[in-house]
């Protein structure tokens, strides 16, 4: 018996600033196609259904889960992964910069998701309350950290 | 810069790589030529396997291979009894894969190896499996009743073991006591959930002729010696990697999970590097759960609240097996009492087999159970007598001046329950003034008026932490990087191992934090140790780190003295310079003595061609007798006992008796845990414990139907709290050191966990109090909250 349908197709997309593109089976997630054929593997997966926020990225600046997109749906879009925040061997975004200051990490697994939903919803709201932060946050799930530390984080990029 | 790093909220060595997305996970690692694993489960909870049918999903392209039961060979066994015990009569361990019957939805029954992780589930699908269903038996109580179908054949009344400890007379005490009161408590099932799931990447090599595995285990030396047995092959033909791991919590430690036999032996016999990760679906269904027990409990009190003795008997649900033992009810009944002076108590539990997942320990592994039971014990205790439940602790506690104080049982690590210090009243004090208990009241009492119903709960504990056998700390200092390097095989799942550690060595040889290297989780790197698990690495890894970092410095003074004609104990290490005292010219970079100490025939770097100039002409070798080269040390350290932490909680919740819904106001958490070595680390310690409190208390429950069908499969039903469930925890501190380490610590890894339902089962009984609602279950949701006050009219 040969393989189930299984048709390719050809994407093209910007992936943080730079042009890449892919032959991808139809039902390849986005998030296996970041981690997998390009290699980006600081965006992670944590329930691959939506729920914890560890495979979030941003699509045309708007936070996604890419554990429920297929990359064909990526094509022609611009993503940014956590890789995108700061240049490779440059300083860090003042976001993390801030959460190594308020030990806003533990495991790390969870991190990257929490950084791109950050960096986008600051973009849009600069001056939160706490409340507002943490219910920002509450599509992201954390297991080691209790929260409390990374809204401290949120708390001292907002005031830098 | 701070003369001593230790104590210090150094911030963490290990963030850099996390915070830009290049930690390295074991799903990231990606060997070339790597092809997947997908392991094909029972989706019955009890039933025979009348037959398997493979041969289809064999044909399906891309598919390496397809194996069940009978392709194993040799390797078809149960896994290793890893903590046998005298009470556990009737053990049983999981085979790798499934033959004739499957115990748990969930069970492996078949592996598949395909290009890729999608073919591999395709290839699943096709596998054909029958199944003869066996009636499932999944309620605790219901299974060691008369006549209850039979997990394992051979096991009468599902009863793996009966463990019975005691102390003193408590049937006197009962006798004696002006009263006795009783309660049936129930915590249900639960599991760690740590955020990354579980994963196994192996590849045999064939030019070096080693394994390695690279697997999210907490323990990879444990799991490395045990491959080699399994394997034939000498231990350093296996090297297990455990790297960056997204949480533990105890979920990850087993010896062992059948994809840590099934997914090595498939790249050894494919000769391809294999891989395997679950997803969040896979891991509530298969990996482990804990937290399931039935607890018939009573407390002896005289009438001034005296606590004389209390009898508890439970049954712990294990499962469908026991990889871990009998552990989890072992440190039960060994915590259960807490910081209060028992003279008499009686435990009996009774472990107990069901067609769910197996148990193994998360977080508090037993001491959440104890501390629910004991707390609410003393609740009781306290309304019954019209004593103030404050009160009531205080006149129970162990004082501080009654250290090393007997428990009079025997903890898990088979050694004498004995507290070595500790100081609960000041921990109580403090937990109260800062939740305001005095004034409680009055603010209680005006918000009910306006309908509000406002509860306020305290709990207490103590823990056993930093228990044996043991481990190892190898340090080096690297002349020519200008670093010390340092390795342990304890793994690492976010305590921040790298950091800590590091302020020790910083301290001893004069360093910074951030030029020390650790390296953990590596079985090639050191040898011997045990892994990450009952809060022991801090104490027992970081005496280990302690006691070699102390050898090194000593090897470096001697050869100073040497070099600068002084004595050893006029050498001071003070940022990065070895120097006499006093005479600070007298000195030199301490990565200048590395290059020194190493008498070779090519020194490499600029300092090694200065450092030689200042050997001497000498007679005799340029080895000593008795020397070695270098600077480096490796040392061990083995606890006769555990060194028991503790702390008191308190929180002020407000409850919708109308939605059932709970918010928490104020959480204030103190804590000792001896010396601290990284105050910031320890807090983020007790605030994710608490938060997994939190989650236990009224948010994570895991559900199965009568037919043992696991109802908890994704996290839209199984409900792990978010930053809008846990409040902010003010963190306070008491440090009471541990006289039995060098280093003066105590573990910290579980301790925000452990009293968080008790306390909220005293905060929701203070709250509802006008309806005289009594909790004696967690966790619970809004539905069961409404349940406990509409019952009470």
């Amino acid at each position: 018996m040969t393989g189930v349908i299984d048709t390719v197709r050809d994407i093209a997309l910007t992936v943080n600033g730079e042009q890449r593109e892919g032959r991808v089976p139809v039902r390849l997630l986005l998030s296996d196609f970041l981690r997998g054929h390009l290699g980006l593997t600081g965006t992670h997966l944590g329930c691959e259904h939506g729920v914890c926020g560890c495979c979030t990225v941003l699509m045309d600046g708007e936070p996604i889960r890419s554990c429920l997109l297929f990359a064909v749906q990526a094509d022609g879009h611009a993503l940014t992964t956590v890789e995108g925040l700061a240049p490779d061997e440059g300083p860090l975004h003042p976001l993390q910069e801030a959460f190594r200051e308020e030990h806003a990490l533990q495991c790390g697994f969870c991190t990257p998701g929490f950084l791109i939903t950050l960096v986008s919803f600051l973009q849009r709201n600069p001056d939160p309350s706490d409340e507002q932060i943490r219910e920002a946050l509450s599509g992201n799930l954390c297991r080691c950290t209790g929260y409390q530390n990374i809204v401290r984080a949120v708390k001292r990029a907002v005031s830098h | 810069m701070p003369t001593r790093w230790f104590g210090e909220p150094v911030r963490r060595n290990e963030d850099p790589r996390f915070l830009t997305g290049k930690g390295n996970f074991v799903d990231d690692i990606n060997p070339p030529g790597a092809v997947h694993a997908a392991v094909l489960r029972s989706s019955l909870a009890h039933a025979r396997i009348t037959r398997i049918d493979v041969e289809a999903a064999r044909q399906l392209d891309g598919v390496l291979a397809v194996w069940t039961w009978e392709d194993l060979g040799d390797l078809w066994r149960p896994s290793p009894m890893v903590v046998p015990h005298d009470a556990l009569t009737h053990p049983k361990t999981q085979y790798p894969l499934a033959k004739d019957k499957v115990n748990y939805v969930g069970e492996a029954v078949a592996l598949v190896v395909a290009t890729d992780r999608y073919v591999a589930e395709d290839a699943c699908d096709l596998i054909e499996v029958e199944y003869e269903p066996l009636p499932a038996i999944t309620d605790t109580e219901a299974a060691v009743a008369e006549g209850a179908p039979l997990v394992h054949e051979d096991v009468p009344n599902n009863v793996a073991a009966t463990l019975t400890q005691q102390v003193g007379d408590v049937e006197r005490a009962f006798d004696e006591a002006d009263h006795v009161f009783s309660e049936r408590l129930l915590i249900e099932r639960s599991a760690g959930q740590p955020m990354e799931t579980r994963a196994i990447a192996a590849q045999w090599d064939e030019l070096e002729r080693v394994l390695t595995v690279w697997d999210t285990t907490q323990a990879p030396l444990s799991i490395r010696n045990g491959l080699a047995v399994l394997l034939g092959l000498p231990e350093n033909a296996v090297r297990v990697v455990a790297p960056d791991v997204g949480g533990g919590f105890g979920t990850k430690i087993m010896m062992f999970y059948p994809e840590e036999v099934l997914v090595p032996l498939a790249a050894m016999r494919l000769r391809r590097p294999v891989k395997w990760a679950e997803d969040r679906r896979e891991h509530l269904i298969a990996s482990n759960h804990e937290r399931g027990q039935v607890h018939e409990a009573s407390i002896a009190v005289r009438a001034d609240g005296t606590i004389l003795g209390i009898k508890d008997v439970f049954l712990h649900d294990t499962g469908a097996y026991t990889p871990y033992g009998i552990v989890v009810p072992i440190v039960t009944s060994t915590q259960l009492p807490g910081p209060y002076r028992l003279p008499n108590y009686y435990s009996e539990s009774r472990t107990v087999y069901t067609n769910k997942v197996p148990v193994t320990p998360y977080r508090g592994a037993g001491r959440p159970h104890g501390c629910f039971v004991m707390e609410r014990l003393v609740d009781l205790a306290a309304r019954e007598l019209g004593m103030d439940r404050a009160e009531i602790r205080f006149k129970n506690f162990i004082q501080p001046d009654q250290f090393p104080w007997d428990v009079g049982l025997t903890f898990q690590d088979g050694a004498p329950t004995r507290y070595d210090s500790g100081n609960y009243p000041e921990g109580l004090r403090i937990a109260l003034e800062h939740i305001g208990y005095d004034n409680f009241p009055q603010k209680q009492a005006e918000l009910r008026e306006q309908g509000r119903y406002l509860g306020l709960g305290m709990a207490s504990y103590v823990e056993g932490t930093g228990i044996g056998p043991y481990e190892g700390a190898h340090v080096r200092v690297d002349g020519t990087a200008q670093k010390v390097i340092v390795a342990t095989c304890v793994g690492t799942q976010g305590q921040g191992h790298q950091t800590s550690f590091a302020q020790i060595v910083a301290d001893e040889l004069g360093v910074r934090p951030d030029q020390v290297v650790i390296t953990t989780g590596d079985s090639r790197s050191m040898n011997w140790g045990s892994g990450t698990y009952a809060s022991r690495s801090a104490v027992v890894t970081g005496n280990a780190v302690g006691a070699a970092s102390r050898t090194v410095r000593e090897k470096t003074a001697q050869l100073a003295a040497e070099l600068f004609e002084a004595s050893p104990a006029d050498i001071e290490f003070e940022d990065e310079r070895v120097f006499v005292r006093g005479s600070p010219e007298f000195g030199l970079p301490l990565w200048d003595i590395a290059v020194v100490a190493n008498p070779i025939r090519y020194a490499y770097g600029t300092q090694a061609a200065q450092a030689i100039k200042l050997l001497k002409n000498r007679e005799g070798p340029p080895l000593p007798e008795g020397t070695d080269p270098g600077l480096e040390a490796r040392k061990y350290f083995s606890p006769a006992q555990a060194t028991f932490a503790s702390g008191n909680h308190a929180a002020i919740l407000e409850v919708d008796p109308q939605t059932g819904i709970v918010t928490i106001l104020k959480y204030v958490a103190v804590h000792d845990c001896g010396r601290v070595i990284n105050p910031m680390i320890v807090e983020g310690q007790v605030h994710g414990g608490v938060a997994q409190g939190i989650g236990g208390s009224f948010y994570e429950r895991l559900v199965y139907d009568q037919d043992g069908q696991p109802l908890s499969t994704t996290f839209m039903d199984y409900l792990i709290p978010t930053a809008m469930e846990v409040p902010e925890i003010e963190c306070y501190h008491v440090e009471t050191p541990s006289p039995l380490n060098p280093l003066g610590i105590k573990g910290a890894g579980e301790a925000g966990v452990i009293p968080v339902p008790a306390l909220m089962a005293q905060a929701l009984d203070d709250a509802l109090s006008p309806w005289g609602v009594r909790v004696t279950e967690m966790p619970l949701n809004p539905g069961q909250i409404r349940e406990l006050v509409r019952e009470r009219g």
